[in-house]
């Protein structure tokens, strides 16, 4: 047997304070909410106590930002793009701290936010740097909408920050963002990276909190934009209150995606995109691959595989530089998984898992496959944001769109044939923003990001991603 | 032998099944690699691969310049890789052309190290089937455990399958109780896809091992391109029932690239083919990385080249 010894990354290349305030105008500040704590989910132990913002609070926010939002909007756009540039540059040279923090706060592994996370932080901000002085031939205008608020999920803390700050800077705009309540810190290293590149003060302001804090965001009056990345639920009710309003909103949501493997595939490959799919990140991905749908002519082959790669998967310390599979990133979203889980067995489908042993504290949740997966039950239609796969097969490629677009949700897709007739043939048939040919959950700052239906409105990322920013042209309907 | 080969009746059904195969797409087989070079080998994790990485060098010779005095001294070195170390393994065969396979035999005697010949016109392949054969018998005559042929990358380019079958079948027949490797040349082969072809083809034709390059062509054993090859003797053994073993050969030469081969291994055929009777590493500047890793493990300490043999 050839046993990897442990390889963990050191810990002591981050300086973690026992408690943050806000970031508010440059500053951090005292909050005036009731503080609460954040864990490592992988040993549940404490890393620092977070102050939470109240509604009081998010408004001096908004007010700084207000402030902030006159000069940084007359400043023309090469000299916005000087602060992008330099903010991606000093992300770059601090990337190893902010990997190291990032899966400490989050559970993921090291290796994702080493290789995954942070060259795609960086990537986002050179890119909309890029964009700053070249606006004008974006075709949305150049004319900045004012204050954003933003509220951003704890799968992806940083990269979504990045997905959030990058473009709105880019065009004049200036943020109040609030990071997740588990995963606030890397946003409060970013703080310390804004003022570090000189960033003038309000132009991006961090409020940390629970829903309460961000619904203070999202409400208040003097936001003129709302970007929101989280669950369709919380996506509904942000709706809701900013109807009327005037205000612009970006929604991206929850996803339930099919991975469609036709029987031409490339199978060493098509197992690699399926496991990618939805075990990158411990399945916490709203683009995550959720539902395979594999040609039954090879669905026991391909299982099969699966199954044999499932078994080298390697799950544990997250700091380790050959683990996998991270924790789940809290003890709430560890019952959902459980939940929905229980409900597929109760359903008829059958569970599988690959041997392996889970460490005694933490919160943990096995790679699981399920088989025998019918339209109908609730883990092929309801988001579990977990390393939790249904398998569900067809026969032709036409039942194969039907059941991959059968879904209240429209975020993303994967399709694996070797014959490239079939892909363009399918991928003009699912409705879901991004399609992935031969691959999957590969990102990239210049492709456009965004759902149909349940799965959210706007587009993030590309020339695409600036329209949200821009008041040039006016706000669009689901497309 | 006639039990390990499939046969095929015409170059059309044997090109049927080739092409039946599924299709390798590049770029994730070229991410899977990538990802298994980022494994972390340290430790005790690391002690035990390069021990093992020792155990599966074919130290190799295959120079115009070759005399039998190289050869010899390749030999002891292949014995006795660390001749201040006696727990140091020693290698798993030396690999020479025909004529001082011989020489080699003589060398290596009761050592346990095998002795390896290139044979059938390596490393072009351009000669005829009757001097590949004789070329074979040459090396086997003269006591060679191993024969290492190399396949007809032209016939095989153009799509004549069954002639680099029928070599293949040949030189086997000719190789008696000698193992038989198949070098496919993936350098010349273009796409992965030709590489798992030809990595079945040489299977089914009853190769032992199936091996990526002479060494003589750039690139030579890749990370994918072994990958691949990995891939094909772990279906293959689910299919046909026959275990077959793999080579990369050329462009290994830091202990860390031997390292990133053992994880392939590892991760796409488990421990089966973790051993020098199933994978072997064709190399021979990679020796020496190996030793000094060693000792700097056992020490604490690098020592200068010079503390290691240039044979």
């Amino acid at each position: 047997m050839f046993e990897y010894a442990p390889a963990p990354e050191s810990r002591d290349v981050v300086d973690i304070k026992p408690s943050y305030g806000l970031f508010v105008n440059g500053e951090f500040v005292d909050g005036s909410g009731t503080a609460f704590k954040t864990i490592n989910p992988a040993s549940e132990e404490k890393l620092a106590e977070i102050a939470a913002a109240s509604a009081a609070d998010v408004d001096l926010a908004v007010q700084a930002a207000r402030k902030a939002f006159t000069t940084w909007s007359a400043m023309p756009g090469a000299e916005r793009a000087k602060y992008l540039f330099r903010i991606a540059r000093i992300i770059q040279e601090r990337s190893r701290e902010l990997a190291v923090l990032e899966s400490l706060d989050n559970g993921k592994p090291i290796r994702e936010s080493r290789d995954v996370d942070l060259p795609l932080v960086a990537a986002h901000f050179f890119y909309y740097a890029g964009w700053a002085d070249k606006l004008e031939y974006a075709g949305y205008g150049t004319r900045p909408i004012g204050v954003a608020g933003q509220v951003i999920p704890w799968n992806f803390p940083l990269l979504m920050l990045a997905w959030k700050i990058a473009p709105a800077l880019a065009c004049g705009n200036t943020v109040v963002l609030k990071p997740a309540e588990t995963t606030p810190l890397t946003a409060l290293l970013f703080a310390e990276i804004c003022q570090q590149a000189d960033l003038p003060p309000g132009v991006v302001n961090i409020v940390t909190g629970a829903g309460e804090t961000g619904a203070a965001v999202v409400n208040h009056p003097d936001v003129d934009k709302v970007a929101f990345t989280g669950s369709t639920e919380v996506g509904r009710l942000i709706a809701r209150s900013v109807a009327g309003t005037g205000k612009k909103v970006t929604l991206e949501l929850g996803g339930k995606a099919a991975n469609i493997v036709y029987e031409d595939a490339a199978l060493d490959q098509a197992v690699e995109g399926i496991v990618n799919g939805i075990f990158f990140n411990q399945g916490h991905v709203c683009c995550a691959g959720s539902r395979l749908l594999v040609q039954e002519s090879i669905a026991a082959e391909l299982l099969d595989s699966l199954k044999r790669r499932l078994g080298t998967l390697r799950l544990g310390d997250p700091l380790d530089k050959n683990t996998d599979i991270g924790a789940i990133n809290s003890a709430a979203q560890l019952a959902k998984i459980r939940e929905l889980s229980d409900a597929g067995e109760q359903e008829g489908a059958e569970r599988w898992s690959p041997a392996c042993a889970i460490p005694d504290r933490g919160f943990w949740f096995p790679p699981t496959v399920f088989t025998g997966v019918a339209q109908s039950h609730r883990i092929a239609r309801e988001e579990i944001f977990g390393p939790v796969l249904s398998v569900l097969t067809f026969r032709t490629p036409g039942e194969a769109v039907e059941k991959a677009n059968n879904t209240p949700f429209g975020l993303s897709a994967g399709v694996w044939t070797e014959k490239a007739s079939l892909m363009l043939w399918t991928a003009d048939r699912l409705r879901a923003g991004v399609v992935w040919s031969n691959t999957f959950n590969r990102f990239d700052p210049a492709s456009p990001f965004g759902g149909y239906k349940e799965s959210g409105y706007g587009r993030e990322g590309g020339r695409h991603g600036l329209e949200a920013y821009l008041a040039g042209s006016a706000p669009r309907e689901s497309r | 032998m006639s039990t390990l080969t499939t046969s095929f009746s015409s170059n059309a059904s044997l090109r049927g099944f080739l092409h039946g195969l599924p299709g390798v797409d590049k770029v994730g087989a070229d991410a899977r690699a990538a990802m298994l070079g980022t494994r972390s080998i340290k430790t005790t994790a690391k002690r035990q691969a390069i021990d093992l990485a020792i155990s599966m060098v074919d130290l190799t010779t295959l120079e115009g310049a070759d005399t039998p005095g190289k050869v010899r001294a390749m030999c002891a070195k292949a014995m006795h890789p660390d001749p201040t170390n006696p727990d140091v393994p020693r290698v798993a065969a030396v690999c020479v052309y025909p004529d001082l396979v011989a020489e080699a035999v003589q060398a290596v005697k009761g050592s346990g190290v095998k002795v390896a010949s290139v044979a059938t016109a390596f490393p072009s392949g351009r000669s005829s089937l009757e001097v590949k054969v004789t070329d074979t018998a040459l090396a086997v005559a003269a006591g060679a455990d191993e024969v290492d042929m190399v396949i007809d990358r032209g016939a095989f380019l153009a799509g004549d399958y069954l002639k680099v079958f029928e070599e293949i079948v040949a030189i086997k027949a000719a190789c008696g109780d000698a193992h038989l490797k198949v070098i496919l040349e993936t350098g010349e082969l273009a796409t992965y896809d030709n590489v798992r072809r030809a990595s079945w083809l040489a299977m089914l034709a009853g190769g032992d091992f199936i091996k990526t390059s002479t060494g003589k062509v750039q690139p030579a054993a890749t990370l994918p391109v072994t990958l691949i090859m990995l891939e094909a003797v772990r279906d293959f053994l689910a299919t046909h029932g026959r275990k077959v073993g793999v080579k990369p050969a050329g462009g290994i030469r830091t202990t860390k690239d031997a390292i990133k081969m053992l994880v392939l291994v590892n991760e796409t055929t488990g421990d089966g083919w973790l051993d020098p009777d199933w994978f072997r590493l064709g190399a021979s500047s990679v020796l020496n990385d190996l030793l000094m890793q060693r000792q700097k493990q056992d020490t604490g300490r690098y020592s200068g080249p010079d503390y290691f043999t240039l044979d």
